[in-house]
């Protein structure tokens, strides 16, 4: 048996499929920029003296950590709304899951960039003056966002991968898209092959776009 | 106060019992296969990334990059339905385990490349000094020496793993998700269903931590 | 005769770590325009000295006063002050610290202008312009806009000299400035030390350049095991050491220290 390889269906709908690609870069950079903010405020609640406020986020990380990501995004889709919570559409709450999700993986990308910083740039800010938290917003967070940045470029690249789980809810990104095409046209090689192609150069292209931001702020040997 | 009477979670939960505990034992096994064939296709993957010809080496890195690269979901509806293509009456299981086996198998193998490129040249270079051949290199010198490093990240990729399996719900295996999502299509109690299966995973898998931290510990005399 | 109010005043300073001792009473006063070296071996607590006067340490007794002003501490029940207050006192005090210090993610103008515009409150182009005065005075105007990782040492030990005496500080705190870098790159560094001094700064001195104390220094603190064992004007103190441990510790620096 030879498979008679035919793409033409597929680049008919290809315009489809770019547009389910940028609609998951979408939802991945959001879902980054908030799982940041959630990230950085647990890992500094972590270093907090208030012990009950410690080992709640520490239950919230180790729990978001372990759960499965598709359990999530349907506990949140499905669950939500018993409680009470309607207001969200189907990409809110995708986006408010991985967000989630996210602040619990870089929370602890955070809690150990946070440890890593030498005491001695502290002790100079210390040393010219600077307040408590100028000392956090000047000296600690910048050369912190530094060193985690590969970090951070690692997570955006498997945010932008978990975002094919939103498929499992009928929101039209790519895997979607791909999977609908594949369903219509029964190209099912064509199909497979230019989403696995599409997620591959995307993943590459921001591993590589990261990799140069990396390199321009590389300035810590 | 628990009471016990159709509709409430406790007896719901006890009429479910046998498709929940049938759907945690398929995860399991799941977990189970693509731990182990993820890891032999570690070994083997990156010994050869590591130690093999410039033709294997880049067939593997192909490999290795490509999975990586590629959601674990459309690695495995390409499996599913790419395998269907073959003419074969494959299940969703089976495709499920190709796929998710392959996903572990190339983050495995890139762990073993990195264990094994950590140690020092020194260790070749004595145990070929006392005449040992590659094979015997490999089995005496430098794994032994690579297991204690590999044993975190396997840990981990083994929790990813656990919860990767997860997404073979999607092609119809019917796995502790699945079997859960069955039960709350009858009983409707959505969120206590789910947080108990979410916890059941969580339990599961912080075991699984637990453990590889007591293996690390017990394995600590091994650092060299 | 009345003695002018001291720049610097050091009343029974005691600091432990843990159960040991590390200071066990320090007296000293320093007056403006002196430089102050102290020397002695490691362990001597000179270095835990210095990072008391800028609050780097706590100290457990005894008070530290800067022009007058207790520093650090409530009188009386020798209570901590708040971070803010701790910051402003700092603010007036310079250091220039053994491993240079500089904040790596900025250039050397930024960072001199960070304490000028966030701790002083001045105009960002005022702030350049102060920095730039002070870069060049240290030799590195052309390298204002070089990050720490370019530059070497020496340059980056300039570097935190100018971020430290360009917010005037009443006096500055030198921690064995030299120690970390290669013999090369010393004598920049003392160049710039000397001018400064030259020009009327109050400096305390932390150093084992026994040439560069001999040459700079207007005054020298033996410090040994916690105490202030000996002080003096340099040639006297080099030249006629009173104690055993002293004439021991500058023995070691001869032939050194040309």
């Amino acid at each position: 048996m030879t498979y008679q390889f035919n793409f033409d269906p597929i680049f008919r709908s290809f315009d489809k499929m770019l547009a389910g690609l940028w609609l998951g870069l979408w939802l991945a950079a959001l879902s980054l920029a908030i799982g940041c903010v959630i990230g950085l405020l647990v890992a500094y609640g972590r270093q907090s003296r208030i012990a009950p406020l410690r080992w709640a986020l520490v239950t919230y990380v180790e729990v978001i950590r372990n759960c499965p990501i598709l359990l999530l995004i349907f506990f949140v889709y499905f669950g939500l709304p018993e409680l009470g919570i309607f207001f969200l559409d189907k990409i809110d709450s995708f986006i408010l899951t991985l967000s989630v999700y996210a602040g619990a993986y870089l929370s602890e990308v955070f809690r150990s960039g946070l440890t890593s910083i030498p005491v001695r740039y502290v002790e100079a800010a210390k040393a010219i003056g600077l307040r408590p938290w100028q000392r956090q917003r000047y000296v600690v967070l910048p050369v912190m966002f530094r060193i985690t940045l590969p970090a951070l470029a690692n997570n955006l690249i498997s945010l932008f991968k978990d975002t094919s789980l939103a498929a499992a809810i009928a929101i039209p990104e790519l895997t979607f898209i791909t999977r609908q095409i594949n369903a219509n046209t029964f190209r099912v090689m064509e199909s497979w092959l230019t989403a696995s192609v599409l997620y591959l150069v995307t993943c590459y292209a921001i591993a590589w776009a990261l990799r140069r931001v990396e390199r321009r702020y590389a300035v810590i040997r | 106060m628990f009471s016990f009477e159709p509709g409430t979670f406790l007896f719901e939960a006890w009429v479910a019992r046998n498709q929940l505990l049938a759907g945690l034992a398929v995860t399991a096994q799941l977990s189970v296969i693509t731990i182990f064939a993820g890891s032999v296709i570690g070994v083997f993957g990156g010994v050869g990334l590591t130690y093999g010809p410039l033709p294997i080496r880049f067939l593997l890195r192909v490999y290795v990059d490509a999975v990586r690269g590629i959601p674990v979901l459309v690695l495995i509806l390409f499996s599913y339905y790419g395998l269907a293509l073959l003419g074969i009456h494959i299940s969703p299981f089976t495709a499920g385990v190709v796929a998710l086996g392959g996903f572990c198998g190339a983050h495995m193998s890139e762990t073993v490349r990195g264990a094994l490129e950590s140690i020092p040249a020194g260790q070749t270079e004595a145990a070929k000094a006392i005449g040992l051949r590659f094979t015997q290199r490999l089995r005496y010198v430098l794994l032994p020496q690579a297991v204690r490093r590999l044993l975190p990240p396997w840990v981990n990729t083994g929790v990813e793993m656990v919860k990767g399996t997860t997404l073979l719900s999607i092609i119809g295996v019917v796995e502790l998700l699945l079997a859960t999502q069955q039960t709350i299509a009858r009983n409707y109690l959505i969120l206590q269903f789910y947080f108990a299966a979410g916890m059941l995973y969580v339990l599961v898998n912080i075991t699984i931590s637990q453990l590889g931290a007591l293996l690390e510990r017990r394995t600590a005399h091994l650092r060299y | 005769m009345a003695e002018p109010q001291p720049l610097l005043r050091a009343i029974d300073v005691h600091k432990k770590f843990g159960d040991v001792e590390v200071l066990k009473g320090i007296d000293i006063d320093v007056q403006k325009g002196e430089v102050l070296a102290i020397i002695g071996s490691s362990g001597s607590g000179k270095t835990t000295f210095l990072r008391c006067i800028n609050l780097l340490e706590e100290f457990h007794q005894g008070e530290i006063q800067v022009d007058g002003e207790r520093i650090g501490y409530t009188a009386g029940s020798h209570k901590r002050l708040g971070e803010a207050a701790i910051a402003a006192q700092r603010a007036r005090i310079g250091m220039v610290f053994q491993s240079f210090n500089l904040f790596p993610h900025m250039t050397a103008e930024q960072n001199v202008t960070l304490g000028l515009i966030k701790v002083q409150g001045r105009r960002k182009e005022e702030a350049v312009e102060i920095a730039r005065r002070w870069l060049d005075r240290v030799g590195l105007a052309e390298r204002r806009d070089h990050y720490p990782y370019q530059l070497s040492g020496g340059q980056q030990q300039r570097v935190a000299i100018a971020r430290a005496v360009s917010m005037e500080p009443k006096l500055v705190l030198f921690d064995e400035v030299t120690s970390a870098l290669d013999p090369e790159l010393v004598s920049e560094v003392l160049a710039v030390m000397q001018d400064l001094a030259k020009s009327g700064m109050t400096m305390l001195v932390v150093s084992h350049e026994m040439s560069f104390v001999r040459a700079v220094a207007t005054r020298v603190v033996f410090m040994e095991a916690g105490r202030i064992a000996e002080e003096g004007p340099p040639a006297e103190l080099f030249a006629r050491p009173k104690s055993e441990r002293l004439a021991a510790f500058l023995g070691r620096f001869h032939g050194l220290a040309h």
